[in-house]
């Protein structure tokens, strides 16, 4: 189910949490939301989830319409909101098997979903505790088994490993790709680790607007532009190295490193390569070059450079 | 009709899990046992075999249980976020709100069965009249279910239980004695009015075994109120 939203606006008070945002994705994605605290995240999710009314634009999920038809959504959506709230007082297989009717699903087939969404989740041990007394890490089990047990199309993630250890990331992260290679998924984070490790697709959302979407890839290649290397040479004076260095036509920017070990941060001019042009100018002179390293940019850089401004 | 009855029973499931329908139970039958068989105008002092003593007693234990059961109904929702769970099932605001509705209301009548045995002593002392007991218990559940859309409806306003509770008991209060002590000393066309408002006027000719329809238009009028009115505020808190 492709989920497509266009012009969406929500407005609280005075602030534009959401800004007319527009955008489409397929069924079979796995799309991260990233963004700083408070860059209308939760609120696009929310609106999607049919919980939001937004000011404007419209919300379809398939064929579906949030303003006409939000119950065939709401049937087909699995949603985990941020807080992950949950019946404290319940055990956690009454609460599923709530869920479960709620959702709708055939008296028949109530037992077996529960049952394998206990195995999916790692339930087994805790199935009969109440949800108030689990440690956080199985709250968002059972917050995942919720919003997996009518086996949706789509699926909502806010923050869906916030509060877990290194462990527990791995192994929900894990679930989700699995889940999230035949349905539509939309997750969200302030970790761009996970999103790396975890979606096809990132959307970079600062102050209500989208500000970058593509894969990790093309995000990179988007914000590099320019080539930027580090190199080592040895055998030779730092302040002559560093003049010949600024001479080759290609480079912009000269930036020493360290004195000592002759280390220089070479930025060269937009679409061009500075590498070949270093190594000659090496050969030319009698150093040795002990050490020609690209710097790849990092998605937290352009993260940064994004969000900041 | 079946997701109103799966929230019901969520909602009836944890009155008894949180102790809450025990405590509630407990205390009802303490309180109305005592005043209709041992303490002051009570039946053996009247020397009548009616049961007006008790839907008196029970008329005013209910007032003050009634917010403490509805208190909690949309307050902790909210406080906890689990409302957005729930309103992003396939479910409309209708069938929680009428879900809650009739669990507090089923919590009430089975309190209310529990009397049964007081009617069935009494008819055995005395002749009794079995319409107006029909109708007193009728004018109870009236009674309950407005006060339980009332209670709902401040529930519903804030995450705050003890606003939803002390609110809930305000207005309640308007409807349960002063509207009518305000009619007695007003008269006219405002008197009236507020008598017409006073729950306890129509409560009053309810339970003496008359079924007017006045009062059932009124009992309705004032329960689809406090439901609309719920159904209103989850609308708004979504925008």
């Amino acid at each position: 189910m492709d989920i497509v939203v266009e012009n969406l606006t929500k407005i609280y008070g005075t602030q534009r949490a959401v800004d007319n945002i527009t955008f489409r994705v397929k069924t079979g994605e796995v799309l991260g939301f990233l963004g700083p605290n408070g860059a209308g995240k939760t609120t696009t999710m929310k609106a999607i989830t049919t919980y939001l009314i937004p000011n404007e634009g419209t919300i379809k999920v398939g064929e579906f319409s949030i303003s006409e038809q939000p119950e065939e959504i709401k049937k087909r959506i699995g949603y985990l909101p941020e807080s992950n709230p949950l019946y404290q007082e319940m055990p956690v297989i009454d609460y599923l098997r709530f869920v479960a009717e709620l959702q709708g699903i055939e008296k028949s087939k109530v037992n077996d979903r529960l049952r394998e969404m206990v195995d999916i989740c790692g339930l087994e041990g805790e199935k009969h505790k109440k949800i108030g007394e689990l440690s956080k890490g199985y709250k968002q089990r059972v917050g995942l088994a919720q919003a997996l047990i009518h086996d949706p199309e789509v699926l909502i993630l806010d923050e869906p490993t916030s509060g877990l250890d290194p462990n527990q990331i791995v192994e929900i992260r894990e679930l989700i790709k699995k889940i999230g290679r035949k349905k539509t998924v939309i997750l969200s984070s302030h970790i761009l680790a996970e999103v790396e490790a975890t979606c096809d697709r990132i959307m970079i959302i600062n102050k209500g607007k989208i500000v970058a979407d593509g894969t990790s890839e093309e995000l990179r290649k988007h914000a590099q532009g320019k080539e930027i290397i580090k190199v080592t040479i040895e055998d030779g004076d730092w302040s002559s190295i560093f003049e010949k260095l600024q001479k080759i036509d290609s480079v912009d920017v000269v930036d020493i490193l360290n004195k000592n070990k002759n280390t220089f941060e070479i930025q060269s001019r937009a679409n061009q390569s500075s590498r070949k042009k270093i190594f000659k100018v090496c050969v030319d002179n009698n150093w040795t070059l002990t050490e020609m390293t690209p710097i790849e940019t990092k998605l937290e850089d352009i993260f940064r450079e994004l969000t900041l401004s | 009709m079946k997701q109103i009855w799966v929230i019901s029973k969520r909602e009836l499931q944890s009155f008894f899990d949180s102790l809450t329908a025990y405590i509630m139970l407990i205390a009802f039958l303490g309180f109305s046992g005592l005043f209709t068989w041992l303490y002051g105008s009570d039946i053996f002092m009247v020397k009548q075999a009616s049961l007006q003593t008790f839907f008196g007693v029970a008329y005013w234990t209910l007032f003050f249980f009634i917010p403490a059961l509805t208190m909690r109904q949309f307050a902790e929702e909210n406080k906890t976020g689990t409302i957005e769970l729930l309103l992003t099932r396939p479910v409309n605001d209708w069938q929680v709100v009428l879900g809650k509705f009739f669990a507090t209301l089923l919590l009430i009548v089975i309190a209310l069965a529990f009397t049964l045995p007081y009617y069935i002593t009494v008819a055995s002392l005395g002749k009794i009249d079995h319409g107006a007991v029909i109708t007193g218990y009728l004018g109870l559940i009236f009674m309950s279910a407005a006060y339980i859309s009332i209670g709902i409806f401040t529930s519903s306003i804030s995450n705050n239980q003890i606003i939803g509770f002390l609110l809930a008991l305000a207005i309640g209060i308007m409807f349960q004695f002063l509207f009518s002590f305000i009619a007695q000393g007003t008269g006219g066309i405002v008197g009236g009015v507020l008598d017409y408002l006073s729950l306890s006027t129509h409560f009053e000719s309810v339970s003496r075994g008359v079924l007017d329809s006045k009062d059932i238009v009124y009992f309705l009028s004032l329960i689809f109120l406090g439901l609309v009115s719920t159904e209103a505020v989850l609308t708004k808190n979504r925008r």
